[in-house]
């Protein structure tokens, strides 16, 4: 007997977007279906993962990390061109840990050298992450997308008290907007209608609705994008279809399941693995419930992510 | 498929008896479609309308056990394809493949026996062991059953082999632990059936979702019911199309043939892309995956992810607000706060057992929410912990009165202290429980 397979109608579509410049910007988003349901509409475009960057060395970084980024993580140019040269990333992600004041407190202007110094660096397409504290990244932000002016970056994490100093200076550099909301449905539409309110684009805004890793609220993360996604594409939410932002990176590391060794926790087998598979596993679930852009850490947590990508994409 | 009152009242006698304790018929229809009553209730009700309904009321994938007594595992009964709609009900099983005509096979499965993990309180590990037909050979593979049903009594098997012979040994080695038989294609299928029937659920495998059908039809018209299929896809491009299309048409076409539970092989000579393979299968309705072997960095974090997706959307896991005692306390032992997410529990409650300094550890009830998100949502304040931990009378048990607050709310230690009132003292601890164990020897110590 035939069976008829039965296909989703799907009114809305995700927005697509580019970020970068030249023959390396990249664009994402642009599907009309579920992700990777390739038999009920256009995929769109490939998801992006960036290659995360610090601007200081990490502070008690997990064992496996060391082992694979430790050569490079004193310099945030060396760490930058490794990435794009010899992990052939398509993008980097550029957290400026060093303006924290609760840690080093550095100033906007010497975050904006950074940016300065990574942007001439590479060539291919730059995301600018503060320190995520609501004062500071105001300025911080500020600073950083003057200094990156006409690279098409995406700069962020724009929240509801400070996306109106942010959203600004995206709009008066050409930058692209990551609008963050905490783990909530509603909240995440409010701030893209807060964003439109204040005649930001909703096409070059990326919605962020709060990462969490396997293990640690992993779930949650995964139905609020379902239900985002579902609410874009079937019922064709305007608000609701932006490109999914996922910074893996700041929740992954500091779990206790990449961090532990062997000799405390034989029973969990290899650490280095173990990690590598506890960046890679949240990546992949998140991907099945609609992640576009993902911030990641360990180059062979992205190489399987990626690998796992063209099966997704065969 | 939920039926209206309407609908089930056509099957209804139709005589308002009242036998039911219900005034009408309709009356009673309508207390069955909320499930609020049982068609057992209705003495009257056809033979035909207990089919219909029961049909009807069925989950539309069907429940299969796989094992038997301790070592039966539940699959199927699904009722959604989005877990923020309900809960989904039967965690994946995890089957990693052994070969019959290795040396250690009972070293090996014994291995993959023992192996456990504890999360959030409960023990998980490995739930099948797929025995490959490696020999080709009957009798080593009806000694290689017998090897590992004693080598792991309490695991469900599976007998992985196309081979009619095989299979008729391995059944006879095996005889009353309900073994999951992999499988059946549209070669061997006529042979297996009568083979199964009634001793062993089955595969049906097949790459091309027609024909597959058509296996499954041909076994239900055979009599097996217990089925598990595998649409063999290639990639995992593959996998998620065809385990989505199948359990769409399931749920909502309640299209029977694809009404079972679904197989997919996760193994892949790159362990790492394994891990992300079987991933897939554990968010997108597999509920039985294939592993290569037993590496436990990967069991770990699979079994991890299936707990996450397998969790009521509606509430969290939660344990009860009471002072723990963690080792064995004293006047001298710390006070810890913190809140009663069951998964916020059981890391504190852990890393404290691994600091061996015997702990009080006050969980307050917050309605299960960690601590942050508690803080944020309003119910984890100063006032709330001080009215608890005063509440508790733990003070009595103190030769100091002195409580250790969770790092991320440090901002509460001030007016905590303020709300104590009279001695005590307030200290902060570290943000991430995994710093407990160094901090609580040196406060020992101090
Ligand atoms: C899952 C989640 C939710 C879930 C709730 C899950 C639950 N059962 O708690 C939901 C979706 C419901 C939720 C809602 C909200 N959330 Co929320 N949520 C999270 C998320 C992603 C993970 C939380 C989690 O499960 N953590 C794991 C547990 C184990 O962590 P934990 O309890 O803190 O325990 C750790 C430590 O604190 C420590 N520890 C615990 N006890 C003790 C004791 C001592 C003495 C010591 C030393 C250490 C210690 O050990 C643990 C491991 O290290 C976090 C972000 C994140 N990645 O952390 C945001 C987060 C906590 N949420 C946040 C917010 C703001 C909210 C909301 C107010 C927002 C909203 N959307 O409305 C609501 C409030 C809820 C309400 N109104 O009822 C914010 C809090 C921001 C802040 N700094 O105040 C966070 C941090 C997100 C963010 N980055 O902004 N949330
Ligand atoms: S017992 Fe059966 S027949 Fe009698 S009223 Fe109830 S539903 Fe109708």
């Amino acid at each position: 007997m035939a069976v008829e397979i039965l296909k989703e109608n799907y009114a809305g579509k995700v927005l697509s977007m580019t970020i970068g410049v030249g023959d390396r910007a990249v664009t994402v988003g642009g599907a009309t279906a579920l992700p990777f349901h390739s038999f009920e509409g256009e995929v769109g475009n490939r998801p992006l993962i960036a290659y995360e960057v610090l601007d200081t060395v990490p502070e008690d970084p997990p064992a496996s990390l060391q082992e694979e980024l430790e050569s490079v993580w004193d310099d945030p140019v060396k760490w930058a061109k490794y990435c794009q040269d010899e992990q052939g990333a398509r993008a980097i992600a550029l957290r400026l840990v060093s303006t924290d004041p609760d840690g080093q407190d550095a100033s906007p202007e010497s975050a904006a050298e950074t940016v300065k110094k990574v942007l001439d660096a590479i060539d291919i397409p730059l995301v600018i992450l503060g320190c995520f504290k609501e004062a500071k990244d105001g300025p911080v932000l500020k600073a950083a997308a003057d200094a990156a002016r006409g690279c098409n970056c995406l700069i962020g994490k724009a929240q509801e008290e400070n996306y109106k100093t942010i959203a600004a200076a995206a709009t008066a550099n050409g930058h692209k907007l990551i609008a963050f909301s905490n783990l909530d449905f509603n909240l995440a539409k409010q701030i893209n209608i807060l964003l439109s309110q204040a005649d930001f684009d909703i096409n070059n805004i990326v919605t962020d609705p709060t990462a969490s890793a396997l293990g640690y609220g992993l779930e949650y993360t995964y139905s609020v994008i379902e239900r985002i996604r579902a609410a874009g594409l079937m019922q064709n939410d305007a608000m609701m279809q932006p490109p999914m932002f996922l910074d893996l990176s700041s929740v992954v590391w500091k779990v206790k399941e990449v961090k532990a060794s062997e000799e405390d926790l034989p029973e969990w087998g290899d650490r280095t693995e173990r990690a590598v598979h506890w960046e890679a596993a949240t990546a992949t679930s998140l991907l099945m419930a609609g992640a576009e852009i993902m911030v990641m850490t360990s180059p062979r947590a992205i190489q399987t992510v990626e690998k796992t990508i063209d099966q997704l994409m065969a | 498929m939920a039926l209206t009152g309407i609908e089930i009242f056509k099957h209804l006698p139709k005589t308002n008896c009242k036998d039911c304790g219900f005034p009408t018929c309709l009356a009673f229809a309508m207390k069955l479609a909320a499930k609020q009553a049982s068609l057992e209730d209705c003495p009257h009700a056809s033979d035909e309308a207990k089919d219909f309904l029961g049909a009807a009321s069925a989950p539309p994938v069907r429940k299969v056990v796989v094992g038997a007594g301790d070592a039966a595992w539940t699959l199927g009964e699904e009722t959604v394809l989005f877990r923020h709609e309900k809960k989904f009900v039967n965690p994946s099983a995890y089957a990693i493949q052994v070969a019959d005509e290795d040396p250690e096979l009972a070293a090996k499965v014994a291995a993959i026996a023992a192996f456990k993990v504890d999360r959030v309180g409960e023990d998980y590990g490995v739930n099948l062991i797929a025995l490959q037909d490696a020999s080709g050979d009957a009798g080593t593979f009806s000694a290689a059953v017998k090897t590992v049903v004693e080598a792991a009594p309490k695991l469900g098997l599976v007998l992985a082999t196309r081979k009619v012979d095989l299979v008729e040994a391995g059944l006879a080695a095996c005889e009353g632990k309900n073994p999951l038989v992999y499988g059946a294609d549209a070669d061997n299928i006529d042979a297996l059936l009568p083979l199964v029937k009634g001793k062993a659920s089955l595969v049906v495998s097949a790459s091309d979702l027609n024909v597959l059908s058509d296996l499954a039809e041909k076994a239900t018209g055979a009599g097996v019911e217990d089925l598990i299929l595998d649409p063999m896809p290639a990639n995992a491009r593959e996998a998620l199309e065809r385990l989505t299309q199948i359990r769409r048409l399931a749920i909502k076409k309640n299209y029977k043939p694809f009404g079972y539970p679904l197989w997919m092989s996760a193994v892949h000579e790159d362990p790492q892309i394994e891990g992300t393979l079987a991933t897939i299968g554990t968010m997108k309705y597999a509920s039985v995956i294939l592993l290569s072997e037993l590496r436990a960095w990967e069991m770990l974090g699979l079994l991890t992810g299936r707990l996450n997706i397998y969790t009521d959307p509606q509430k969290p896991m939660q344990v009860e607000q009471k002072v723990y005692e963690v080792g064995n306390v004293n006047g001298e032992s710390p006070l810890i706060v913190t809140t009663n997410f069951a998964l916020t529990y059981f890391i504190v409650a852990g890393e404290i057992e691994n600091s061996k300094v015997a702990t009080r550890l006050a969980v307050q009830d917050v309605e299960g929410l960690s601590v942050l998100t508690a803080w944020a949502a309003g119910k984890f304040t100063a006032s709330k912990i001080a009215e608890f931990i005063k509440e508790s009378g733990v003070a009595s048990n103190l030769t100091r009165k002195e409580v250790i607050l969770p790092g991320y709310v440090s901002v509460l230690s001030g007016t905590l202290e303020e709300k104590l009132g009279g001695d005590w003292k307030v200290v902060v601890g570290p943000r991430e429980a995994n710093q407990l164990p160094q901090f609580l020897k040196t406060c020992a110590q101090g």
